[in-house]
């Protein structure tokens, strides 16, 4: 949570203890480690769920399942290497392993190990990365800005981007179900509760049109599509009017829907919590290229950059996330 | 027959088949094939609980080639278990073959893991042992054991260290590691690219029971996996055997050549290695 301090001579600075840093906005609606209770869920139903950890069950949620079920529990110990190739080896056993660690460990440092050990043999091994895009204030060593552009030339794998608690209770027992491998952008701890306001049901490989808008429209996912519902709020009060399309699987892409409301002479807007490079804009970019439609879309999404580390509220500000850098964009696009 | 003989037979067998399947690359990973040979008849023709017509039976043992490249010695192995027939051997790296230069699990029945990118094989072992373990404790597991084929090279990889704790940690007494000692691997000799020495001492202190044999005799091999079962399995201690080998093993002509990752030999030499491949043998069955 952060707090305001003031400093002798400066304007108050906001502090942030980032490992338990949630983007939750005061007083918002929130359920507390819904992946770790979905989990526990699912696996009440599912006896071939276990669980592992690379020494970051407390921060991944995990911890309640480890509680819930012990020994059906894993913990690797902080080598992600062998967290990824056991889980490869607990689903060749024909259990349903999900494994989680960070982002940034399941990207880049063990990136071989998820590769060849789990998608190129099609395993049902679900990974769970913690701290994904900007949402820790610790700098580039925990922040996961290019997951997705990692993780999308990695045949086999699904890749979901969760908006909030709904999305991932609905998404845990579906990513279990399905065959292949998954990666999830674990949000964690007290997470907001959005989409239950918006008749929304989660279903893998889907996108979903949460609102209409004459004006503009904005393809969404993860934790930017909560950001994407407040800004179009926001400028309804400018008399803009605002669609909002929420893609949480970012591969398979579900071109068809968000094509669909693209092909429209509306302002285009991409939403993310990603680098601008390989992620959800390249991916609605490509779909847009290949459908032949000569349509600009506007990217929100971090900039191809290491990113400072800070309090989540100034760097979501300072790096475009915010309500109000998203809806002074669409001004300034609008004209 | 007696044991110890029956598992040489069975090395000399595979022996002829690595060497065989060299000849239709006209190169390759021979050298590692016969020096590894002696460790894959122990284990094909002693140790696996397997059922050659039905490869993925739950209750089998499962051995992990770990070392990609030694799929020549594992296919010759695969055939010698009757899991694919001799005949298909000679189509080894040929295009839309099932057994591709590098080992894929994909591909190849009995193939359990695509080895290739080392040090990988240990972690997956370690998440199969635990898997056998927890559906045997749930009531739908068997006592399957799980073989780990890894090479001396490997050992520079970290997460074959990661994996080592991993198994202690855990306490998998169904899990055995099989390490090749060749003294080579890609760029020369390990000791001039990276010294892995001292090999013993270090699995030791991973906390793994550790023997330390030579790789090449059939009668040390077969103790040390006797010992493994004795001692460590009923501790819930993993197991690691040490081999030391030689590459080329059986074939003077490359056992004495300059060693070489991967090996070339000329066309007219194929049948002169066959040759001292069988007069060695003559004889010497387990040696």
């Amino acid at each position: 949570m952060t707090t305001v301090t003031a400093s002798k001579g400066t304007a108050p600075k906001l502090k942030t203890s980032a490992m338990i840093a949630s983007f939750a906005d005061p007083g918002q609606k929130t359920s507390s480690a819904p992946f770790g209770h979905a989990l526990v869920k699912a696996a009440e139903a599912d006896p071939r769920i276990v669980g592992l950890t690379a020494d970051l069950g407390k921060y991944t949620d995990m911890h309640i399942f480890a509680q819930a079920f012990p020994e059906r529990f894993f913990q690797m110990g902080m080598a992600e290497q062998l967290l990824f190739g056991a889980a490869a080896g607990l689903a060749e056993t024909g259990l349903v392993p999900f494994a989680s660690t960070y982002s940034v460990f399941a990207a880049r440092r063990a990136y071989d190990f998820l590769c060849l050990d789990i998608a190129e043999p099609n395993l049902n091994v679900n990974i769970v990365g913690g701290l994904p895009g900007l949402t820790t204030g610790y700098g580039p060593s925990h922040q996961a800005t290019e997951d997705m552009a990692i993780f999308r030339g990695m045949p086999n794998l699904t890749i979901v981007d969760p908006c909030d608690s709904v999305d991932i209770e609905q998404a845990v027992p579906q990513l279990a179900a399905s065959d292949g491998p998954t990666y999830l952008r674990l949000l964690r701890g007290n997470v907001p509760t959005v989409l239950d306001e918006y008749g929304y049901t989660f279903e893998l490989g889907k996108a979903k049109v949460l609102r209409g808008g004459n004006d503009v429209v904005f393809v969404s996912s993860g934790l930017m599509t909560m950001r994407a519902l407040q800004a179009a709020e926001a400028l309804a009060a400018h008399k803009v009017d605002v669609a909002v399309v929420h893609a949480p699987t970012i591969k398979p892409f579900d071109a068809a829907t968000v094509l669909a409301e693209l092909n429209t002479d509306r302002l285009a807007v991409t939403l993310e919590n990603h680098s601008v490079v390989g992620g959800l804009f390249e991916t609605v970019a490509s779909a847009v290229v290949t459908a032949g439609l000569g349509k600009r879309v506007v990217p929100v999404a971090l900039p191809d950059a290491f990113l400072d580390a800070g309090a989540l509220p100034t760097l979501h500000e300072r790096y475009g996330l915010s309500v109000q850098r998203i809806v002074a964009k669409v001004l300034a696009e609008l004209g | 027959m007696g044991r110890i003989e029956r598992v040489g037979a069975a090395a000399n067998r595979i022996r002829h088949h690595a060497l065989n399947m060299g000849e239709v690359q006209g190169q390759g990973y021979v050298g590692q094939a016969l020096g590894a040979s002696d460790m894959l008849a122990a284990v094909y023709a002693d140790q696996l609980r397997y059922r050659a017509d039905d490869p993925e039976w739950e209750g089998r043992d499962r051995f992990l080639l770990s070392t990609g490249h030694y799929a020549i010695g594992h296919y010759a192995a695969l055939a010698e278990a009757g899991i694919i027939p001799v005949e298909e051997l000679e189509s080894y790296g040929s295009d839309d073959s099932r057994l591709p230069m590098s080992g894929m699990s994909t591909y190849t029945p009995g193939m359990e893991i695509s080895g290739g990118s080392l040090g990988h094989g240990l972690s997956i072992a370690v998440g199969i042992a635990l898997g056998l373990r927890h559906r045997a404790h749930v009531g739908e597991g068997s006592s399957a054991r799980v073989y780990n084929f890894l090479s001396d090279g490997e050992l520079d990889e970290g997460s074959t260290w990661e994996a080592a704790m991993g198994a202690h940690h855990h306490q998998l007494g169904n899990l055995t590691a099989m390490v090749d000692i060749n003294a080579l691997q890609a760029d020369g000799k390990t000791d001039t690219v990276l010294r892995t020495e001292p090999v013993t001492e270090k699995w030791e202190a991973f906390g793994w029971y550790t023997q330390r044999v030579d790789g090449n005799d059939v009668g040390a091999l077969l103790a040390a996996f006797d010992n493994a079962a004795a001692q460590a399995a009923a501790v819930g201690r993993p197991s690691v055997i040490l081999c030391d080998t030689k590459v080329g093993r059986g074939v003077p002509l490359l056992e004495e050549r300059e060693k070489a990752h991967f090996m070339r030999i000329e066309e007219h030499e194929w049948q002169l290695c066959r040759k001292q491949l069988t007069a060695g043998s003559n004889g010497k069955a387990g040696r």
